[in-house]
């Protein structure tokens, strides 16, 4: 069974000349078949964590481990680690002008999966899943996020991680800036995945109206750079109806 | 001017865009056309023409001290039959016809050369097989004359191919008859230290359509004018360039197309890639529709793509209108750069850095490449540019 472990994750970012810390010793397991939320306020580095676990060249580890099934995923590059099951549903998904959808998906597939899908069977593929999200078929030919709404951007990172399988999804406010019908086809999306019990998924959230449609095993709450609390779905009944003053108090956020 | 459009989507940080502002053509030349170089001052590197080239690295083309070595460049020409292949003295009427030199350089390789190399394609004549002109250096200084002329209804495909190491200042006309139709492919496939200037001139007769692709890979200094104007009415020109400069490059694309007749079509997409320290490609497209060019169709682009620091773009698109009689009139140019957060983006969906710049290098030209319609340069083309990827990846 996947398991994705962070130990004491610390991290630094780059700003103004200055080195800040923004993650300060962060500890989480997921394994296959569990959903994670985390949820924060804004600044509290949950962004941060997600950009993090995928590599993102801005951010520095300076400290903590994180392991997939006890592989370094810190030793890996950014391809590596997408290849070795992790995958980032991004919060703002970049255009990438002159490469189709089509021709993105497949060569991401390949590189996934470690030889081409075969063509028959992937056009079928490809085309069944997008019917599920509700994305029109002449999304395939457009150049990736060229022109996306915000509501098309999230069902094509959706769209990935049905066609992606991985061991382990981080969900990066994947439920920012949807509309309801919006949010409801992301989240039969990620439901789908979930229902595999293939996939171990962290849900990175502001907001508590995305668990209405996907119910989380566990719920951390994110401040100042680390969990801070954890608990079952009952927690986010909680901040539904305190918020996240409780946690902002006395400096513990940034 | 009226119905023009300059849109520059994103800049970048080390490369740069210049569009200009109104300009007139005719009048930013330090010096009318001529065949004679007399005509033209040594240019000190400030005119309009001259401002973005480097004119130390030319060899000495643009101040009379080249001197043509005799041998060091050979001209090959593989016809199929029907075809006429002539070499012919200076004074043969056909030279000069399409067009005069416009800058120091041209006329330089006009007053300079010896023979000039002629290929006509009789009236009538549709050949199924290209003409093939291989151009290629061994160290040596050319001052070369090419005329290629299609009679009325004739139909060709020429594929010029540059390659080696050579010093070459050229003007090459092509004359097309009425109804002609001429496909020009010349490729710069030149080693690095190949300096190349050249002035095209195509003349296009009543109903006649010409297709220019100009591909730029190679040399130290590639410095070219294609320039269209119409023999008559209803004449349609689509010139298609594809460059890819490297560090320490210099990739310089100028063209004209003078709409000086009725009911004439122009269509430009030139689109380049750079990579590497101080590659630098420059992009002039001039479009003049003048006061009788009623009904005139015309629009051009250019699109740059940099892929790594350090690289610049000079890009120019310049409309000049004199009639408002017209179909239609545009221009665009935009310098994009492939990013660290689209390479993070690819790279996280699993895809390797060196594949994904291919990915988007590939599908930045792939739509330009389709348009050549000559299958073999078209599959050259693609290994080219993947090879150019490879070799800096």
């Amino acid at each position: 069974m996947a398991t994705l472990e962070i130990r004491d994750l610390r991290v630094t970012v780059e700003a103004d000349n200055a080195t800040k810390e923004i993650l300060k010793g962060v500890d989480l397991t997921v394994k296959q078949g569990e959903t994670h939320a985390i949820m924060g306020p804004n600044g509290s580095g949950k962004s941060t964590l997600a950009y993090s676990l995928a590599g993102h060249p801005k951010y520095t580890i300076t400290g903590g481990t994180v392991t997939l099934d006890g592989e370094d995923v810190l030793e890996m590059s950014v391809d590596e680690r997408a290849r070795a099951g992790l995958f980032l549903a991004m919060q703002y998904p970049v255009e990438v002008p002159g490469v189709s959808v089509s021709n993105f998906l497949r060569t991401s597939a390949t590189a996934i999966r470690g030889e081409a899908p075969k063509l028959r069977t992937w056009v079928k593929e490809v085309k069944e899943a997008m019917e599920r999200l509700n994305m029109d078929p002449s999304f395939a030919e457009r150049n990736v996020n060229e022109g996306f709404s915000g509501g098309e951007k999230k069902r094509h990172e959706i769209l990935q991680l049905e066609l992606l399988k991985p061991k382990v999804a981080i969900l990066d406010e994947t439920d920012s800036g949807l509309d309801v019908d919006a949010l409801r086809i992301v989240s039969e999306g990620v439901n789908r995945v979930r229902e595999t019990g293939e996939v171990g998924t962290l849900l990175i959230t502001h907001y508590t109206r995305i668990l209405r449609y996907i119910k989380p095993d566990h719920v951390h709450v994110f401040a100042g750079g680390k969990i801070v609390e954890s608990g079952g779905a009952e927690l986010a009944d909680k901040l539904e109806n305190e918020g996240y003053e409780a946690y902002t108090k006395g400096g513990a956020s940034e | 001017m009226a119905e023009a459009q300059n849109i520059p989507v994103g800049s970048t940080t080390a490369g740069s865009i210049a569009v200009a502002a109104e300009s007139t053509v005719a009048t930013r030349m330090s010096a009318p056309p001529s065949f004679d170089v007399r005509d033209f001052p040594v240019p000190h590197g400030r005119e309009e023409e001259w401002r973005f080239t480097p004119l130390e690295r030319l060899r000495g083309l643009h101040d009379g001290t080249a001197v043509a070595t005799g041998e060091g460049v050979t001209v090959e020409v593989e016809a199929p039959e029907g075809v006429t292949v002539e070499t012919v003295g200076r004074d043969d009427a056909r030279i000069g016809k399409a067009g005069t030199p416009v800058d120091r350089v041209a006329a330089q390789a006009y007053s300079a050369f010896e023979k000039a190399g002629v290929v006509t394609v009789p009236k009538e004549t549709v050949l199924t097989e290209p003409i093939r002109i291989a151009v290629h250096g061994e160290g040596g200084v050319r001052f070369g004359h090419q005329v290629i002329e299609l009679g009325a209804f004739a139909e060709a495909v020429v594929v010029i191919d540059h390659t080696g190491d050579a010093v070459l200042a050229a003007n090459v006309d092509y004359i097309l008859g009425d109804g002609a139709k001429l496909t020009v492919v010349s490729v710069q496939d030149w080693d690095d230290e190949a300096v190349h200037v050249a002035q095209h001139n195509a003349l296009i007769g009543r109903d006649a359509s010409f297709k220019s692709v100009v591909v730029t890979f190679g040399g130290d200094l590639v410095r070219l004018h294609p320039r269209v104007s119409y023999a008559g009415t209803g004449g349609e020109a689509e010139l298609f360039g594809l460059y890819f400069t490297d560090a320490g490059q210099h990739q310089e694309h100028r063209l004209l197309v003078d709409h000086n007749a009725p009911h004439c079509k122009s269509n430009v997409v030139y689109k380049g890639a750079l990579q590497g320290d101080d590659a630098h490609a420059v992009w002039i497209g001039d479009v003049l529709i003048e006061a009788k060019a009623e009904g005139t169709d015309t629009y051009e682009m250019n699109r740059n793509l940099v892929l790594t620091d350090g690289a610049r773009v000079d890009s120019v698109p310049n409309l000049e209108i004199e009639t408002g009689e017209i179909v239609g009139a545009g221009h665009a140019s935009a310098t994009g750069r492939f990013d660290d957060e689209q390479l993070f983006y690819l790279m996280a969906r699993g895809i390797p850095a060196d594949e994904a710049r291919r990915l988007v290098v590939r599908g930045f030209f792939a739509e330009l490449v389709q348009q050549i319609g000559v299958e073999d340069i078209e599959t050259r083309l693609l290994e080219k540019i993947e090879a150019e990827l490879e070799a800096t990846v």
